[in-house]
């Protein structure tokens, strides 16, 4: 068995440095399937605005875009947290790798939950097509803004999903950090949910420009 | 286990068939929880051969029908067993075909690797691979599919009152499964190498499932999502591909074909592999131009993401850019044409024996000469107005999918089988087996090529009465193709208690697989392997 003091590959590993870059290169690759998954929508979407944008344009500029800003700030300050833990992580240093986890955590959460509000929001304004009762949309074109708000619900739940996988995977960092029975898995499994953490705030910037900044400059 | 299995390679002796990854646990538990890259190819042959075998019965029944021009079944029944051949034979036998079993089998041996680099997740793609085909038996139970393996809009999303969402799940499940072995893939073979063993000494079957995993996991996601879109519009009326809601039918088609037609590279390079490890085994020479080959690989999977627009020719797809996807996909035929010029030319001079493997390799060639060259004339903007969906294409993609695809899987289970399990199979019925696919193959499909420019269009229970001639043929040679499946079932089976002993390289040939036991032990070598000077020889 492992000792707890030197980290020793895997069997079927020659070196642990050979480890390290196969799971390095595992993780970059997953994404590059998660960037193809969110850009086929980013396409599709593109295809639409282009198609209705007397429905998408005047759509997009009644999203409450204020209170995403908001939440944008949040997730890029997660990021900052779980950036910070993979660094303690490195250096082994519990404690700090239980604080930074649990406030990564924390401002996940608080995400969520404003997003929550915001889709709440939604649901009183009519604008969720898909749902009994949920749409009474008075704007422009409503069938085509239809489409609108199916994309918007579309990236943005597909994000959230995203995030609850996060949470759920940092949560169990936690807790194999609270138990602290193997620094080196859970230093190898930081390396790992951090850089998906890192795609799902750079994904988020993505979701956000495209559906609540693109038509602001148009708008009155 | 210790660590020293990691350094003491080359003490231990070699020890013979008691010592081996066959032997190393016997329980049920062995196989379905087993990390090892062998065990997890076996598992991997035996649910494919089921759902191969589904698949067929549905081509049986395809084929029962169409032996009279009024439909012998019920014109509903003709379209789910049409749609159930093609999801199954798509995405459960042709795509994961030979990278999940061989690929798995000798990807670490041919590179010199205890496994593949992440073994867990390797096992977990076998299990989302069962749960699609459980999906599969479900959509089966609950009445079947009628929409055809393109499941296009709004027919699937609105209209069909089939079983589509089983379906729809699990080609999306089953596609996470492709997903996770292109990427382990892709990381064994950058990252687990053994030392000295560069990139243009890989042997070129290793160069194949590379660029197939390339394939796998940049073009698997894209169906994923066409998926998932399909099944919100379905369930919540999503409207992202009904026209009535201003949704765009046709942009399924995009996304559906962005993956479905690199998914034909996806199911053809692997057998090119395999192509371009038996020829040079049994012609006893040296393989042809090995950087070409090597190069065309990649130049195919390239390319082949370039094409897809070649399946909308017909459709609102703009003129300019048909023009554009007819070229790029005249373009790809260039790297196959390589391909098949260096296999011939690895034939020159060479001391031919034809033993099965190689006699399928013959039937890859010639086959897949036939249907690459069609698809050069469905590839033609003009031509393809008149020859779509008949039954020219269909006879194009199966000289492709069967006579090269299946081709290419039934050599590597010969070539490899005195490695993966230890016993030859018995030589004479295999070559009247290989003898038999190729006329039985030729006899099903060659008609159809004549049906099709002769404009009877696919997918129709019924047929005027002036086509049934060469129908009942076709009928008729799909019971000889049937035979040549059902043969190299039985003996091969046979072969695993009866078959005499393999050596450890039976055939003579090249690289890191053949240097170790036949089947190999747990830790797939008793010493180092040595890489050769004239490592392609």
């Amino acid at each position: 068995m492992a000792s707890a003091n030197v980290e020793v590959p895997f069997e079927h590993f020659e070196s642990l440095e050979q480890q390290h870059d196969a799971a390095r290169m595992g993780i970059w690759l997953f994404l590059v399937t998660e960037t193809l998954l969110f850009g086929a929508i980013f396409t599709a979407f593109g295809l639409y605005h282009h198609l209705y944008p007397g429905a998408f344009s005047p759509a997009s500029r009644g999203l409450a875009w204020e209170l995403e800003a908001a939440n944008t700030v949040v997730l890029l300050t997660s990021g900052l947290t779980m950036a910070l833990t993979d660094h303690y992580a490195f250096e082994l240093r519990r404690r700090k790798v239980i604080v930074t986890l649990a406030l990564t955590i924390l401002l996940g959460l608080t995400f969520l939950v404003l997003k929550g509000v915001e889709y709440r929001g939604d649901y009183l304004a009519g604008s969720v097509p898909f749902l009994a009762g949920g749409w009474h949309y008075t704007g422009q074109d409503p069938s085509h803004a239809a489409l609108f708000f199916n994309f918007y619900f579309l990236l943005t739940g597909l994000h959230a999903s995203h995030m609850v996988i996060g949470i759920v995977l940092l949560t169990i960092l936690l807790g194999r950090a609270f138990l602290w029975w193997s620094p080196f898995g859970v230093r190898r499994m930081i390396v790992g949910v951090g850089i998906f953490w890192a795609f799902i705030d750079v994904a988020w910037l993505f979701i956000y420009s495209s559906l609540y900044l693109i038509d602001r400059s148009g708008g009155t | 286990m210790s660590n020293a299995t990691a350094t003491d390679l080359g003490s231990a002796e070699r020890v013979y068939s008691a010592d081996n990854y066959l032997h190393a646990g016997y329980g049920l538990r062995s196989w379905l929880l087993t990390m090892d890259h062998k065990r997890v190819a076996w598992l991997y042959l035996v649910s494919l051969t089921v759902l191969f075998a589904v698949g067929a019965i549905s081509a049986a029944l395809i084929r029962f029908d169409l032996l009279s021009p009024s439909g012998l079944l019920d014109a509903s029944a003709y379209n789910r067993a049409f749609t159930v051949h093609g999801i199954v034979m798509v995405f459960f036998f042709l795509v994961p075909s030979i990278p999940t079993t061989f690929g798995n089998f000798l990807l670490p041996l041919m590179i010199g690797a205890r496994d593949v680099a992440f073994p867990r997740i390797n096992l977990f793609s076998w299990y989302l691979y069962s749960i699609g085909g459980i999906f599969v038996l479900a959509a089966l139970l609950s009445g079947g599919v009628d929409t055809g393996w393109t499941f296009y809009t709004p027919y699937s999303s609105v209209y069909s009152n089939s079983a589509v969402v089983f379906a729809v799940l699990a080609v999306f499940t089953v596609g996470f499964s492709s997903i996770l072995t292109g990427l382990n893939f892709m990381v064994t073979v950058h990252k687990l190498r053994a030392p000295g063993l560069t990139w243009f000494r890989l042997p070129l079957f290793v160069w194949a499932i590379y660029g197939t995993s390339f394939v796998q996991v940049l073009g698997t996601p894209v169906l994923g999502l066409a998926m998932l879109l399909l099944f919100l519009d379905r369930f919540l009326g999503l409207a992202v591909f009904n026209p009535e809601l201003g949704g765009d039918p046709v942009l399924f088609q995009h996304l559906f074909w962005f993956y479905s037609h690199p998914a034909v590279y996806i199911m053809i390079l692997p057998s090119m592999g395999v192509m371009s490890m038996v020829i040079p085994a049994y012609a006893h020479n040296r393989i042809f131009g090995y950087k070409f080959i090597a190069m065309s690989t990649l130049a195919i999977a390239f390319i082949g993401f370039l094409v897809w627009g070649h399946h909308l020719f017909v459709t609102s797809q703009s003129v300019y850019a048909g023009i554009a996807f007819s070229l790029l996909s005249f373009l790809v035929s260039v790297p196959s044409a390589v391909k098949v010029f260096n296999w011939t030319a690895t034939l020159y001079k060479g001391q031919v024996t034809y033993e099965a493997p190689m006699l399928y390799a013959f039937t890859f060639i010639g086959l897949f000469l036939i249907g690459g060259l069609t698809g050069l004339f469905l590839a033609t903007l003009s031509a393809d107005i008149q020859l779509h969906a008949t039954y020219f294409v269909i006879a194009h993609f199966h000289y492709i999918m069967v006579g090269g695809a299946v081709s290419g899987f039934l050599a590597a289970a010969h070539f490899w089988w005195p490695k993966m399990t230890g016993r030859m199979y018995p030589e004479i019925w295999a070559r009247f087996a290989a003898v038999l696919l190729f006329v039985g193959f030729n006899i099903t499909f060659f008609p159809q090529f004549m049906l099709g420019l002769a404009g009877m269009p696919r997918r129709y229970a019924t047929y005027p009465v002036e086509f049934q001639p060469l129908n009942i043929l076709s009928s008729a040679g799909a019971v000889v193709l049937g035979v040549g499946y059902l043969l190299p079932l039985a003996y091969l089976v046979w072969s695993l208690r009866y078959g005499p002993k393999a050596p450890e390289n039976p055939w003579a040939a090249k690289g890191f697989e053949w240097q170790t036991s036949s089947p190999p032990p747990l830790h797939n070598f008793y010493r180092r392997p040595v890489l050769e000077a004239d490592v392609h020889g």
